[in-house]
């Protein structure tokens, strides 16, 4: 069996071989780079939910907001094709900032109003805030050339390299800012004020009785996570080079975020990395068994992605619910236990 | 009706108390005042207005008249966390842990003022806040060797039993370096040596600290001993106060409240 194996595998071509790697090269590189930015979104909605307890249903609407600000800094003017506003041909590090900023506005506009009220308010607030922007976007005659949406997004750094090695390029950039961003919210969240965020998310009355102002608390952490969320839809909108308002639906931009912090385990910043990954090779990676499977499946792949999100959900509620990576009892990274303690006391 | 007379300062001060929720007044004209470095008691029957009464002093509601002088500060219809930044700390009748946490850090929450509690501060200055942790870490310690918990420090708060939960409370408000604390029922569901424990606790936190205590209790004996004067409510408003004697011999009190077992 196996002689007849290596017989079958020796037969086929080289080229054939290289091909295939080349594209899973290729296909691999690029899902990690989209992962990464998928990455950065759900360590965002990790801080908002998963430390802080607030219910952001609306996750698309920064990622949205992020992605056409800086588009529309670092694009040129329009042609008379095209009808958008600005169009300024920022450096795109100043797009990615201002991208940050919007969507940090973005979430201190809406968390004015509603973080001051019960949580399932935000949860509509931001639905509806969503909707809003999308329809605006795809219908203001003038604002971000409506459906046909922004086209031709410049690069970071695409002069670094030549265009077949720029995916390399973007995903190392990728990657640092992945980096970034999980170190960085390490850095705030295991210590006393990551501390202040899990009481108010496991019970506000004692985060109050202890002297918190929880209303500030928790808008630092949405206007944070609001920020970053922005962030991500700049680095997206780099890296795809082209956005449309249809493009930023609520599942593909929300509930798979949700997903991936469910599934990796919320509340630490671990595992929404891993759960970003999980649910993003299982997202990304579907198209590409579409082929190898009949037809009665094949036809419907991206029905049954869709159905299958939903399950992961319920069934990682159900019996999973603390995820692949549980958070740990400890959140300040500084305590640090007393030798002998227990043999003194005991 | 007063039947001490009182010449101490008082520390709390509440006055023309009134908490209405619909056509429903709770709280009706509630005013008492508690001493300095005293144990108070406040009894009466379930539906008094004791514990509405406690959260219009601790901010968890917002009085509709009336006023709560703390240490000759208005202190009427604040928020929590600043009522709290004034030393008046309070705990809950149903333990309020956060279950997901380690008992120590339920404490280390507890502590105001912390540099870490503020986003850049934890951004900018790790090494601070690192000292900072560090001394939090041992003042935390020492309360729970104070309240016979120091051996849980590191389990989650889940894991602790009922009475080690009430414990953890008291060790909560301890933390937040009060001048007075509000303790509502520290002796509902604890079984009777925990609850004498509880009781001794109290009373030393007092003499060595000299912490103000005003507690709501059921429990007449931790009443009787602990407590130097006793206020009772009824229908929202104070029906009488003195020592615990004077009240449990009071005809008025033992019909609406006590029984015939006080007569």
């Amino acid at each position: 069996m196996d002689h007849q194996y290596e017989k079958n595998f020796m037969a086929i071509p080289d080229s054939v071989i290289l091909v295939t790697l080349i594209g899973a090269t290729n296909w691999g590189v690029g899902f990690l780079t989209t992962v990464a930015i998928f990455a950065i979104v759900a360590l965002a909605l990790n801080l908002q939910w998963g430390y802080t307890g607030i219910f952001n249903f609306g996750v698309v609407a920064f990622f949205m907001i992020g992605a056409y600000t800086s588009a529309l800094l670092t694009l040129p003017p329009p042609s008379k094709f095209e009808s958008h506003i600005l169009g300024l041909e920022l450096p795109v590090l100043i797009g990615w900032f201002s991208a940050a900023l919007a969507g940090g506005l973005l979430a201190l506009v809406i968390g004015l109003p509603t973080l001051r009220l019960r949580r399932d308010f935000l949860a509509i607030a931001t639905i509806g805030v969503a909707t809003i922007i999308r329809s605006i976007a795809n219908t203001t005659e003038g604002f971000v050339n409506r459906g046909s949406g922004l086209n031709g997004i410049p690069r970071f750094l695409d002069n670094f390299t030549n265009a077949s090695d720029y995916k390399w390029v973007l995903l190392v950039i990728m990657i640092v800012m992945l980096s970034a961003v999980y170190f960085g919210l390490q850095r705030v969240t295991a210590a006393p004020w990551g501390r202040v965020l899990r009481a108010i998310r496991d019970n506000e009355e004692t985060a109050m009785a202890a002297g918190k102002h929880t209303v500030s608390f928790r808008m630092q952490a949405f206007v944070l996570g609001g920020a970053i969320m922005g962030l991500a839809g700049a680095l997206w909108a780099h890296r795809t080079g082209s956005i449309s308002p249809t493009a930023f639906n609520d599942l593909f931009g929300t509930f798979v975020i949700w997903t991936m912090v469910m599934v990796g385990g919320s509340g630490n910043n671990k595992g929404a990395v891993i759960g970003a990954l999980a649910v993003g090779f299982f997202w990304f990676g579907t198209p590409l068994i579409q082929e190898d499977l009949p037809d009665i499946l094949g036809t419907r792949v991206f029905q049954l992605r869709e159905l299958t999100v939903g399950l992961l959900i319920v069934l990682f509620l159900l019996f999973q619910p603390h995820g692949l990576i549980r958070e740990k009892p400890q959140v300040s990274r500084f305590i640090t236990k007393r030798k002998n303690m227990y043999q003194q006391l005991d | 009706m007063q039947l001490i007379a009182t010449h101490k300062k008082p520390i709390l001060q509440v006055k023309e108390l009134m908490k209405q929720f619909g056509g429903n007044r709770a709280v009706d004209g509630a005013t008492f005042d508690v001493e300095k470095g005293s144990i108070t008691g406040l009894i009466g029957p379930n539906g008094a207005g004791k514990t509405t009464c406690f959260n219009c002093i601790a901010g968890a509601l917002s009085p509709n008249n009336g006023n709560v002088i703390f240490d000759e500060y208005d202190i009427t219809g604040l928020p929590p966390y600043r009522i709290f930044d004034r030393a008046l700390i309070r705990t809950f009748q149903i333990p309020q842990e956060l279950t997901q946490m380690s008992v120590l850090e339920n404490l280390m929450l507890a502590r105001g003022g912390q540099d870490g509690e503020r986003l850049w501060q934890a951004w900018l200055h790790p090494n601070k806040i690192a000292i900072q942790e560090n001394d939090l870490q041992e003042s935390a310690l020492e309360i729970l060797e104070l309240v016979d918990l120091y051996k849980h420090a590191h389990e989650t708060a889940s894991s602790l039993s009922g009475g080690q939960r009430k414990l953890l409370e008291l060790a909560r408000a301890l933390m937040g370096q009060p001048r007075m604390i509000l303790l509502d029922e520290p002796s509902a569901g604890v079984n009777p040596t925990l609850a004498r424990k509880l009781s001794e606790h109290i009373e030393m936190i007092r003499d060595k600290l000299g912490i103000t205590f005003l507690l709501i209790s059921h429990d007449m004996d931790i009443i009787e001993r602990l407590c130097d004067k006793v206020i009772v409510m009824t229908s929202g408003h104070v029906l009488i106060e003195g020592s615990a004697n004077e009240v449990f011999s009071n005809t008025e009190v033992q019909e609406a409240y006590l029984g015939s077992q006080y007569r």
